[in-house]
């Protein structure tokens, strides 16, 4: 695949240029002629009409229309199983998102009135979802006016507007996929995002909050997307949060639809709310016993991410003689959760002590 | 109407022609001769130099420690892979001089730590990496290496960017490729994970100007080894620029 990365690219980048339609191409370069040579004397739609196929001419660089695959890669048992309770690793959050986060419980997720509710935007990078971006064209200049993703499962469908629009009041409605504007930089196309509503970052209950703002970068080569994100939200966490997403050109690749229809899974008592409350939640060492990491590792924050945090651990660390859970998930080995496979080869872990955690 | 608007698109072609020979076309004699394409360091449209830390928000559990043994999450491995990694043993590692086994190219990005990046020469970048004390060297131009298959490989590099149209100034964006072969086996993992000498690391360098004023390196990495894995491993790794190299560390290789 690496061979054919610059071509692929070349390819992207022909193909990204607005060409006129066969029916109205020889008009529209007439136009285009007329106003390099006449100038101020056409009328002023005219001119704005040329000004935005110049404009799109120069902006649009890659096409990024298509179906894309995502390959979790990295994080399998985060984004596909889902993560621990109390699995806060390599998340540079604060001691508000830690306490918003040990109450969660996940049969949060299956009360009828919260099943539909989407994660946000930010989580095209968390999920393993797959994506299907098309372009909307402007008619007339040919460039591109936005670009549509996909909702799916349980993300929004988004638009990211690349007609410079301005984004909305800070006073405007807030939603899950946000208000996204974006712009080139050469081949990259930088994405801003503003008016997210709360939600949740991992599905273990760590959240951001509805000041939050992403920034997402978009490279393409060959055949492989891959999707920076930066969130930034003051409430929840100490340092901007990278991550990437890695999609591969796929449409033979299914991206499942997004409609979603509430039904009881689990009844209960009118009122009931699953929840623990402060302190209270006996599962937040589990993560840490079962990898026989320090308590404090597993709790996140901005300076576990970096190396120096790796060099404390080393002088400390035993890891358990052989994987818990999870051995072969995502290799394509065995069965993802089968316990009997041969990639999970002792008895699950132990039931995780009482004791709160920090 | 019709006529005069062909007549008029005539017209801008003919003018259009005569100003694309005005720039390229055929030089007239006595004129100097065409200077040499620019060095692959002065057409380098971004600038990757300096001390790079990396934030590890991905990953955390099997790159921020050794993980356990058997614990291939993610790594889309094969059979032969799972049997190879099954019989990872640490101590024999070290015992027999391959404590740096999982520093080699296709692996050594994935260990939190530094990278210093210079240009060695106007045509060769250097990333020295201060986790195992490593050394990449990234080759562009016609280079060919004659040595034996070293931990690190031979790396081909070449610039992708966006051709300039017409008379636009040099691009300020584009994209590092470089493309890894002649690797001795190593692991894509500390607990063992193997690839082969077959393997192939093709990476793409981007630079990320983040509105706040932070730098970013994404290294998108594929790897790709006939051997142990049964589809190419795509992951992308994050680097965060530092004014200086006031917390390069060098630490030597750990087996474990």
């Amino acid at each position: 695949m690496g061979s054919d990365a610059v071509p692929g690219q070349v390819s992207a980048m022909m193909n990204a240029r607005p060409r006129p339609s066969p029916t109205r191409g020889p008009i529209s370069l007439c136009c285009f002629a007329a106003v390099l040579t006449l100038g101020p004397a056409l009328p002023a739609q005219a001119q704005s009409q040329v000004q935005a196929a110049q404009a799109a001419q120069q902006g649009q660089t890659v096409d990024f229309s298509g179906t894309w695959a995502n390959r979790v890669h990295e994080d399998w048992v985060e984004r596909a199983p889902g993560p621990h309770i109390g699995d806060y690793m390599g998340l540079p959050i604060n001691d508000e998102a830690r306490a918003v986060a040990d109450t969660y419980q996940v049969s949060m997720q299956n009360m009828p009135e919260r099943q539909c509710i989407l994660y946000t935007s930010q989580y095209i990078v968390m999920g393993p979802q797959n994506l299907r971006i098309e372009q909307d064209l402007d008619p007339v200049s040919g460039g591109v006016r936005a670009f549509r993703l996909s909702g799916t499962v349980d993300r929004p469908p988004r638009t990211i507007w690349m007609d410079a629009r301005a984004h909305p009041s800070p006073n405007s409605p807030h939603s899950a996929a946000g208000f996204t504007t974006a712009e080139w930089q050469g081949t990259m196309l930088v994405a801003r995002t503003t008016h997210l509503k709360a939600g949740l970052v991992w599905r273990n209950g760590v959240p951001h909050s509805d000041q939050a703002t992403m920034t997402e970068y978009y490279t393409r080569h060959g055949s492989v997307l891959t999707v920076t994100m930066i969130l930034e939200d003051p409430v929840y966490w100490e340092e901007p949060f990278i991550r990437n997403a890695s999609f591969e050109l796929d449409p033979a690749t299914r991206v499942l639809p997004e409609p979603c229809e509430p039904q009881v899974e689990i009844p209960r008592a009118a009122g009931e709310v699953p929840h623990y409350l402060p302190g209270a939640n006996p599962y937040l060492r589990e993560v840490a016993e079962m990898y026989k990491l320090p308590l404090e590792a597993v709790r996140g924050g901005a300076a576990t991410t970096y190396p120096e945090y790796a060099k404390r651990l080393r002088t400390s660390y035993a890891p358990p003689d052989r994987c818990p859970v999870y051995c072969c998930g995502g290799t394509g080995q065995a069965a993802q959760n089968d316990n009997k496979a041969s990639c999970r080869v002792d008895a699950p872990p132990a039931p995780a002590s009482a004791t709160p955690a920090r | 109407m019709r006529r005069l608007l062909h007549a008029l698109l005539a017209v801008t072609v003919a003018t259009a022609a005569a100003a694309a020979q005005g720039r390229g076309g055929a030089a007239p004699q006595g004129t100097p001769p065409t200077p040499p394409p620019p060095t692959a360091r002065a057409s380098a449209p971004i600038d990757l130099t300096g001390y790079w830390v990396s934030v590890v928000t991905e990953d955390w559990r099997w790159r921020m420690v050794t993980p356990p043994k058997g614990d291939y999450a993610s790594i889309p491995i094969n059979a032969e892979a799972r049997k190879t990694g099954d019989g990872w043993d640490p101590a024999q590692d070290e015992a027999s001089g391959n404590a740096c086994k999982a520093y080699g190219a296709p692996g050594l990005m994935r260990i939190p730590g530094r990278l210093h990046i210079t240009w060695q020469d106007d045509t060769t970048l250097k990333v020295e990496t201060d986790a195992g004390i490593q050394t990449r060297l990234l080759h562009f131009g016609e280079w060919k290496s004659t040595g034996p298959a070293t931990r690190q490989g031979d790396t081909a590099a070449v610039w992708e960017m966006r051709p300039p149209r017409g008379a636009e100034p040099p691009p300020r964006f584009g994209s590092l490729r470089t493309t890894t072969t002649r690797l001795t086996p190593g692991y894509l993992r500390r607990n063992g994970v193997p690839y082969s000498d077959k393997t192939t690391l093709t990476e793409h360098w981007d630079l990320l100007r983040h509105p706040g004023g932070d730098q970013w390196l994404v290294i998108t990495t594929i790897v790709e080894d006939p051997t142990y894995l049964a589809r190419t491993w795509i992951t992308s790794l994050n680097f965060k620029k530092e004014p200086d190299g006031a917390r390069w560390d060098p630490t030597p290789c750990l087996a474990k």
